[in-house]
């Protein structure tokens, strides 16, 4: 199973009782996988900082809990993360943190482990999926037993590889209740004075005991070479070394120095193998090693390291690759056939506007052809950076809006539209709602009428929460229409006070049939290649004529609403028959 | 370098052709035979229509969930330019299994990019040996094109050790129950054009 599967398998067997989350890749199917399993409460959260706090709540209770997030979404739960350090827990609570070197679907490649010494708790990285499930069983009883929240560490490799494992039998958790404990739980200074020496004493205590648990280990072999690695690199040096000794670390924080200096002693020097950031080797470096350490200077702090790169730095090895003198044009990912978002960019794009992005799937609206979306910072910025533009140059509201969807939105765009609101700044702001969390595959969020499991929930209501917050110029706009969004958007630019659109479609994902898809009449295209700036997959441009793939054609409409020469038809009796 | 008794198979496609699944497949059956598999994934943002890849590897033990460029045994390759991208990743003994389908990626829709000429030609030079097929001339991919994966299943499994029926049970576990007669049919296919 995967590494988010066993990680599922871990909380399972290991008797939690409740899990929370916001989907964010390589982290998503956690919970998914979670839910699945009787006997445990698991619910999507607004964002992981509320999925932090729920979790505390739920620990504090008594019971075993587990929160997984992706790096930066530990940043959004790094409010709770820095003081639930200080109260400790009531039941074991575990952390995941799935970061996401080389940055195959995130914004950055922080690396996470610093939260683990930042925040002063115990750091835990598997380097498979047996050691994943095991790990999180491991993790909440060191939680427990240490009085301290877990954070488990992931990476993409970890989360999304298969490798096999057993599995076991679930122990059973019972809730044994909230005990008052103000000293414990109430952060006034006079408390938390009380509580940062438990914190420095604990952490000791884990350090004598990262010396002896089973999770850290010598692999003794050739004198000549030490590696000192963790998480999945241990197998790519694993791999490329398997004469060297190997310092193996699975509970990595806080460092266990008595071993480091072991290894120090069994070998002529020693290099850290670590992606991102020297964070092993510049402890090692503090500890002023009789050994050479070296790291960083082999393998630099950038993204992914790999089985052949190691081979290469190390070894010396480097075999000779298959060459090819031909061109290949790339592959980028792209917005679906029949995206909901496509048109409101183009429209955007065409009124040659500044436009401040967000996370989602629409922050492909940042590639070619649209190209029409000019930042993109972390979940919910979009608000508040075109805010901050029209404070600093009331003018640029004119030329600006915030673009968000409807889950990034709830998520941590409600916050900067108060502000919005407060300032009385004439921002514009458009919600692409799509009625889905769609980028990470398809969860659904406190909008959309269905919980985690698939069964009826509350629904917010986008126009009637944004006239709460004070919004009075709150519009729906058909996503597919293009000349209703171009004249809505350019109306709330000119108005003089904050205005939301609500640019509304469901995700193509959510429809199960489409209409017939649309032609093009060869003696009518010109081939002057508008439809084409679209950038939809279903058109491709052959022969000087515009070319429409019919297996993938959703017939959205859009391309025909573009056809200055009516080129681009509906099939006879379904012209402006879009589905819903 | 190379441990041995491994096999490493990269399968290579586009977004949405079923990449992940065909790992999982190969996968259950190498450890119901006994020995230890490791796979790694695409998800996320490349799975909007982007270049994809699952590495499979299978041996009596293996460390790296990722393949190391230059090691690769089998490319298995939904599409013909996504063959030739990953390439570099297999070693010039190994085999290309490769669906002669284009999918033209959107710089080449947009005319500002062509689609690569003489793929085949390249790939039958640089590699030990090379299967081309159009899955999609044949039943009963060319009536259902999302049976493709599965199609060039059935050419794996005929160059594989494993025996044909260990497949098809196979894949009755790890493929949703109303699709996995479609899917047995059209391994079969490929099983049988594999033996001409």
């Amino acid at each position: 199973m995967t590494g988010n599967e066993a990680i599922a398998l871990g909380a399972y067997e290991g008797g939690v009782n409740v899990g929370t989350a916001y989907p964010g890749t390589p982290s998503t199917e956690i919970l998914e996988n979670l839910s699945r399993y009787p006997g445990v409460d698991c619910n999507w959260s607004a964002n992981e900082k509320t999925a932090l706090e729920e979790a505390i709540g739920a620990s504090i209770e008594g019971a075993r809990v587990l929160a997984a997030m992706k790096h930066v979404g530990v940043n959004v739960a790094a409010d709770p993360l820095m003081t639930l350090s200080y109260t400790g827990v009531g039941g074991g609570l575990v952390l995941i943190s799935a970061d996401d070197p080389g940055m195959h679907s995130s914004q950055n490649e922080q690396d996470n482990r610093h939260y683990a010494r930042f925040a002063k708790i115990p750091l835990l990285e598997p380097s498979d999926s047996e050691e994943a499930r095991d790990y999180v069983i491991a993790g909440l009883a060191i939680s427990e037993r240490f009085d301290t929240p877990v954070m488990l560490r992931t990476t993409t490799r970890i989360s999304h590889s298969r490798s096999t494992l057993v599995p076991g039998k679930r122990k059973e958790h019972q809730v044994s209740g909230f005990k008052k404990n103000p000293a414990k739980y109430v952060m006034l200074p006079g408390f938390a004075r009380l509580r940062h020496p438990i914190v420095e004493k604990r952490l000791i205590a884990l350090r004598e005991e990262t010396e002896k648990s089973p999770l850290n280990r010598i692999e003794p072999g050739s004198s000549k070479l030490g590696v000192l690695c963790s998480g999945v690199v241990y197998q790519y040096a694993r791999e490329a070394l398997p004469d060297a000794t190997f310092l193996k670390l699975g509970f990595s924080h806080p460092l266990p120095t008595a071993l480091v200096s072991k290894l120090a002693a069994m070998v002529e020097e020693i290099i850290v193998i670590e992606e991102l950031d020297p964070f092993f080797e510049e402890q090692l470096l503090a500890m002023q090693l009789k050994v050479p350490v070296r790291g960083k200077d082999l393998f630099g702090p950038l993204g992914e390291i790999s089985t052949e790169m190691i081979r290469e730095k190390v070894a010396g090895k480097k075999p000779k690759l298959i060459e090819t003198g031909l061109e290949i044009p790339g592959r980028p990912p792209v917005m679906c056939p029949g995206c909901s978002h496509r048109g409101v960019f183009y429209i955007l794009k065409k009124l040659k506007l500044n436009v401040m992005g967000d996370i989602g799937c629409y922050t492909l609206g940042a590639l070619k052809p649209l190209e029409a979306i000019d930042s993109c910072i972390c979940m919910g910025a979009s608000v508040g950076t075109a805010l901050g533009m029209a404070r600093a140059n009331r003018d640029a509201a004119r030329k600006t809006v915030a673009v968000i969807g409807d889950s990034t939105f709830l998520h941590s765009g409600i916050t900067p539209l108060m502000d919005a609101v407060y300032n009385r700044s004439p921002m514009t702001l458009m919600i692409l709602d799509n009625g889905i969390t769609a980028m990470t595959g398809h969860q659904q969020h406190p909008g959309t009428g269905s919980n985690l499991r698939g069964e009826p929930a509350a629904a917010v209501n986008l126009e009637t929460l944004c006239r709460s917050l004070g919004v009075k110029r709150v519009s729906v706009v058909d996503a597919f229409d293009l000349e209703q969004v171009k004249e809505r958007v350019k109306t709330e630019l000119e108005a003089d006070e904050t205005s939301v659109i609500i640019a509304r479609r469901p995700c193509i994902f959510l429809l199960t049939s489409f209409d017939e898809p649309l032609y093009v009449d060869n003696d009518l295209c010109t081939g002057c290649k508008v439809c084409i700036g679209l950038g939809c997959p279903a058109i491709s441009f052959k022969d000087e004529k515009a070319v429409i793939n019919k297996t993938i054609c959703t017939a959205c409409g859009l391309c025909e609403q573009l056809c200055r020469f009516e080129a681009i038809k509906f099939p006879v009796g379904k012209e402006g028959e879009t589905s819903e | 370098m190379k441990q041995v008794n491994k096999t490493d198979i990269l399968i290579a496609g586009v977004g949405g052709q079923g990449t992940i699944l065909t790992g999982r497949v190969i996968a259950a059956l190498a450890i119901d035979e006994g020995l230890d598999v490791k796979t790694a994934e695409t998800h996320g943002m490349a799975q909007r229509g982007g270049s994809v890849i699952t590495h499979v590897r299978i041996g009596e033990k293996v460390y790296s969930p990722l393949i190391p460029e230059g090691d690769g045994d089998i490319l298995l390759s939904f599409e013909k330019m996504e063959a030739l991208r990953w390439l570099p990743f297999l070693s010039p003994l190994g085999t290309v299994i490769v669906n002669t389908q284009e999918l033209e990626p959107l710089p080449v829709l947009t005319g500002q990019a062509e689609y690569t000429s003489g793929i085949l030609v390249e790939i039958e030079q640089k590699v030990k040996r090379l299967i081309a097929v159009d899955a999609l001339s044949i039943e009963p991919v060319s009536s259902n094109p999302r049976m493709v994966n599965t199609f060039l299943l059935g050419i794996l499994a005929h160059i594989m050790p494993f025996e044909k029926e260990k497949w098809l049970t196979v894949m009755e576990q790890e493929i949703k129950a109303k699709l996995v007669a479609i899917n047995q049919q059209s391994f079969e296919a490929g099983w049988q054009f594999a033996r001409q």
